[in-house]
């Protein structure tokens, strides 16, 4: 069983992010656990952010690469909301390869109202401007390199609400 | 009080059940109803980056009222698509104040919207949606609590943007001053029913939906925005309805009818 959990897992690491190819979603910290009984694999999923529009896409595809497998009948993913998706959950794969793209992997501590700390994903300068915390998708801040003077964007960091003690 | 930790523990408990699906419905039917109002802005933000913002945050915002429509599915409800879209004026919890439009004409025809409304309607209600949020994250309902805390942690970003524009508006000219003064009167007249449970207030404490009681957490609010608009120092009155109540105007009507039309259009298609 422990094989087949391995082989459904790989075939799920081939799944891109649509907003961003070649960063997976198992780098971006999106699975969290697959279960295989008999011929059949459930694969839960953890939503960077709720309002992402990619979600069913993302559902969708890896579906699809998990019945490439010769030996699965059926495949069913699920997004939870019981899992919280965070910063640390990004690897250093899906670090490397956000940043190839211009993005900015999010910083690993935030607290609301301070400063990022991000560095310039392509010259590596923290000599870095705010331009819009909002950006193309729900997940991503857009900023200014003022070494390089690229424009680049960065993944918001998630926030922890003090009031709550878990 | 007995925590109820899974969706098929309180699907058991009628009472906790009953408790929790009004809650999510008001959540839900606030959230969509700011979205729709939001995604009219669209393009007629004062500037582009505002409309890149504003944007985000409208979908982001439709996204939570997708995330609690789909908890209500799970817990018995219609899909989430009907839950949104197939609801008459009549089945909607939403307050009254957040389907007031946006201003004369329409997105599509002389679209005279107000940004002064934008602003002090959006700061109020992001800072009413995060203290619902906050207790209920801390409430022993783990189903509602998950959904909670998750778009707790998205919706610090919309509650500071609309801040930081009421602050800097407050701080400008005395035109932009004024307008928004009279759009705070105005939501004093009429955002009662947005910072209130519609008498379920002590029902949702004692199934421990939220942790704490409605009149804590509108006090709670109260505090929080005058200590950024220059506010009066009572609670808001319900002077255009109480949505929480079902009583609605024909604002709704029309926002049902233009962000249900494509839906409407083919019920059975699949998307």
């Amino acid at each position: 069983m422990e094989a087949k959990k391995r082989e459904v897992l790989e075939q799920v690491k081939k799944v891109d992010d649509p907003e961003l190819p070649n960063v997976s979603v198992y780098d971006l910290g999106m699975v969290h656990e697959v279960q295989v009984e008999e011929s059949r694999a459930h694969v839960t999923m953890i939503p960077t952010f709720a309002g992402c529009p990619a979600l069913d896409f993302i559902k969708k595809n890896v579906e699809t690469a998990v019945r490439e497998l010769s030996w699965i009948t059926g495949c069913e993913v699920t997004f939870s909301f019981n899992e919280i998706w965070s910063t640390d959950s990004v690897t250093e794969e899906g670090r490397r390869q956000l940043k190839k793209h211009g993005v900015a992997p999010p910083p690993d501590e935030y607290t609301p109202g301070e400063e990022w700390q991000v560095d310039c994903p392509y010259c590596g300068s923290a000599y870095v401007s705010m331009e819009n915390v909002f950006g193309p998708t729900a997940c991503r801040s857009i900023l200014y390199c003022r070494s390089c003077r690229n424009p680049f964007e960065a993944m918001k960091p998630v926030i922890r609400d003090k009031t709550l003690a878990r | 009080m007995t925590s109820i930790d899974t969706v098929e523990a309180l699907l058991e408990n009628n009472e906790a059940l009953q408790a929790a699906k009004t809650f999510l419905f008001q959540l839900a039917d606030d959230d969509y109803i700011t979205s729709f109002r939001g995604s009219e802005w669209l393009g007629l933000a004062p500037h582009i980056e505002e409309d890149v913002a504003f944007s985000s945050i409208t979908q982001n915002t439709m996204g939570h009222a997708v995330l609690v429509y789909q908890t209500l599915e799970a817990l018995g409800e219609a899909e989430a698509d009907k839950l949104a879209h197939a609801r008459p004026a009549g089945e909607r919890l939403s307050s009254v104040y957040l389907e007031k439009p946006n201003g004369p004409g329409t997105y599509l025809d002389e679209p005279h919207y107000d940004w002064a409304l934008a602003v002090i309607r959006l700061y109020l209600y992001e800072t009413w949606k995060k203290i619902r949020l906050q207790t209920a994250a801390r409430g022993s309902i783990r189903p509602v609590a998950a959904a909670a805390e998750k778009i707790l942690m998205e919706q610090p970003y919309h509650l500071a943007h609309w801040k930081m524009w009421a602050v800097q508006l407050l701080d400008s000219t005395p035109e932009a001053k004024e307008r928004l003064e009279e759009r705070i009167a105005e939501a004093w007249r009429e955002a009662g029913d947005m910072i209130s449970f519609g008498g379920h207030g002590q029902t949702f404490l004692e199934n421990g939906v939220t942790a704490d009681s409605e009149e804590a957490l509108q006090l709670r609010w109260l505090e929080e925005v005058r200590s950024v608009l220059p506010a009066p120092a009572e609670l808001p009155l319900k002077e255009a309805g109480d949505g929480r109540r079902k009583e609605h105007g024909s604002d709704l009507d029309q926002a049902l009818k233009t962000c249900s039309e494509v839906f409407t259009s083919d019920r059975e298609a699949v998307w």
